[in-house]
């Protein structure tokens, strides 16, 4: 069973182009990891699977009817950005507020001990951590029993202890048939959790597979070195970036590059490799060429 | 009515009171005006003195429902809270009538001192019957007023409606006549007057609470008024929906 759908989906800001034809079927029971730089079109996408925007062509369902509609969203959990909580409103205000909206929600006390809220209640949410608000923000994800939730950067800032305890939470909602989309700027935070991946880059969905193929797709290496000299041409670099005498070459194959670079007499000094980030990897699945 | 309506007006008001200094904002001005201008000019005569409050009311409609609306609104809807409270299970219904309720709400809270300063502190008097009338005048006017603080606060972000209600408040009120004694307002303002919302709204008060005789025009104003004013504050919330950039 589909739970949420975007048929040839185009959204469109005034000039700007933030999603581009992209298709996408989220079934019951799936943990999707939603990738992409910033800027990519990732919240579009989500505001548009949950109702807040319109797409402008194309189609999307969430629970098979349009999520514009208040109906189809009675079984959809969301969660808020942390600095979008109302800093005057206490913690158990604003879950009474949240869970008001659905037909069966979860017991007030059992969300609150489930997310470790439990001592927060009488706090107002402005005056709480960092860690605290996503704790909340994800907790009202949760207030109504969803059958669908989506989660923004679900565990940004919080400390690694905080984060297994929302991955355990998240792998438990699963556990019970709950359906997840998940966005994050952590690889790690994805592998840990979805099994299925989107990619998404400039409007357009790049990749759609198992998490071990997008992996692969972003496993890419940064290798970094002096050299008074231009380079010469090097097979496998996707991206060059010079900053003075300073290179910085990405590869899937840094070992390859090295021994050509050796090979080529390249006289090189101080030099670094290592795992590039999601947003350099994304910009080699983007294709975009950096100056050289 | 819906509980849903219900837990929107809580959670408006909640948050209000939150700031009591938003609420004594929007009930000082009326006021202080009041015991600055009515009290010791027109405070001895029962005439003058029940007109002025009827226009010290209008004024504190007018200025209340711009500000706790227009600015109200405007900067609501940069809070991240507010896309997230659209992906709740509730459409702009609740929305609209819990964020009216807890306007009137505060409305009332916002007129009760100048209607006490009136009773106690004026030759101001008022049968029961033209009391009531009075009542139903006051949350009769208030619609248009309520609709011109929407339609600020659905299509200018909080800067631009702060100035915009601002700049719109003081010659509302001059314009409308609501500074001065029926029929003693300079002859332009007599002329323009009924066809602003402020006087159309304060000729009905003065009506309802008077010997001033019933203007047609001033109704047909008024509900031109509010059918245009709801049909910007409508225009404005549909093209806010799904607009912004992130």
């Amino acid at each position: 069973m589909i739970l949420a759908r975007a048929v040839d989906v185009s959204r469109h800001y005034g000039d700007t182009v933030a999603l581009d034809h992209v298709s996408l079927d989220i079934a019951a029971g799936e943990i999707v990891g939603l990738l992409g730089p910033n800027g990519a079109g990732k919240s579009t996408l989500i505001s548009l699977l949950t109702g807040t925007r319109k797409p402008s062509s194309g189609h999307v369902e969430l629970l098979g009817a349009d999520p514009r509609r208040p109906a189809s969203r009675r079984h959809l959990g969301v969660t808020p950005q942390e600095t979008g909580l109302p800093g005057t409103l206490r913690v158990g205000e604003v879950v009474d507020f949240v869970r008001a909206h659905y037909p069966d929600p979860l017991p007030r006390a059992e969300l609150l001990s489930r997310f470790g809220l439990t001592d927060l209640v009488r706090r107002q949410t402005g005056g709480l951590s960092g860690g605290q608000k996503r704790r909340v923000a994800v907790a009202l994800a949760f207030a109504g029993r969803p059958k669908i939730v989506f989660l923004d950067e679900p565990t940004t800032g919080l400390d690694v202890e905080a984060r297994r305890a929302l991955w355990d939470g998240v792998r438990e909602f699963h556990a019970e048939g709950g359906t997840i989309v998940l966005t994050s700027h952590y690889l790690e935070e994805i592998e840990a959790l979805a099994r299925r991946a989107v990619v998404i880059g400039g409007g357009r969905v790049l990749a759609d597979d198992t998490i071990d193929a997008v992996r692969g797709l972003v496993a890419v290496r940064r290798v970094s070195l002096t050299s008074p000299v231009p380079l010469p041409d090097l097979d496998g670099v996707t991206a060059t970036d010079r900053e003075g005498d300073r290179w910085h070459l990405l590869s899937p194959d840094a070992d390859r590059l090295v021994r050509d670079l050796v090979a080529a007499e390249v006289h090189f000094t101080d030099l670094e490799i290592r795992r590039a980030s999601l947003e350099e990897a994304f910009l080699r699945l983007l294709e975009e060429p950096c100056p050289v | 009515m819906s509980g849903l309506t219900l837990t929107h007006a809580r959670f408006q008001l909640i948050e209000t009171s939150r700031t009591p200094i938003a609420i004594a904002g929007s009930a000082i001005w009326p006021a202080a005006s009041m015991l600055a201008f009515v009290v010791p000019y027109a405070g001895d005569d029962p005439h003058f003195a029940t007109f002025a409050t009827a226009s010290m009311l209008t004024f504190a409609v007018m200025s209340t429902n711009l500000f706790q609306y227009g600015v109200g609104v405007a900067d609501d809807r940069v809070q991240p809270w507010d896309p997230y409270v659209r992906t709740l299970a509730a459409g702009a219904l609740p929305r609209f009538a819990g964020r009216l309720l807890a306007g009137l709400a505060l409305m009332a809270v916002a007129l009760l001192p100048v209607v006490l300063i009136s009773a106690f502190l004026t030759a101001a008097t008022l049968s029961p019957f033209r009391f009531l009338l009075a009542v139903l005048t006051t949350a009769l006017i208030s619609v248009p007023f309520i609709l011109m603080g929407l339609a600020i606060g659905y299509s200018l972000p909080p800067k631009a409606a702060v100035v915009v209600a601002q700049v719109l408040f003081l010659p509302l009120a001059f314009g409308g006549g609501l500074m001065t004694a029926p029929n003693w307002a300079p002859g332009i303002v007599e002329t323009v007057g009924p066809y602003l919302p402020t006087g159309a709204a304060v000729r009905l008060m003065w009506t309802a609470v008077g010997e001033y005789p019933f203007s047609p025009t001033s109704v047909v104003s008024l509900i031109t008024w509010t059918i245009a004013l709801a049909g910007v504050a409508l225009w404005a919330y549909r093209r806010d929906e799904g607009r912004r950039f992130s």
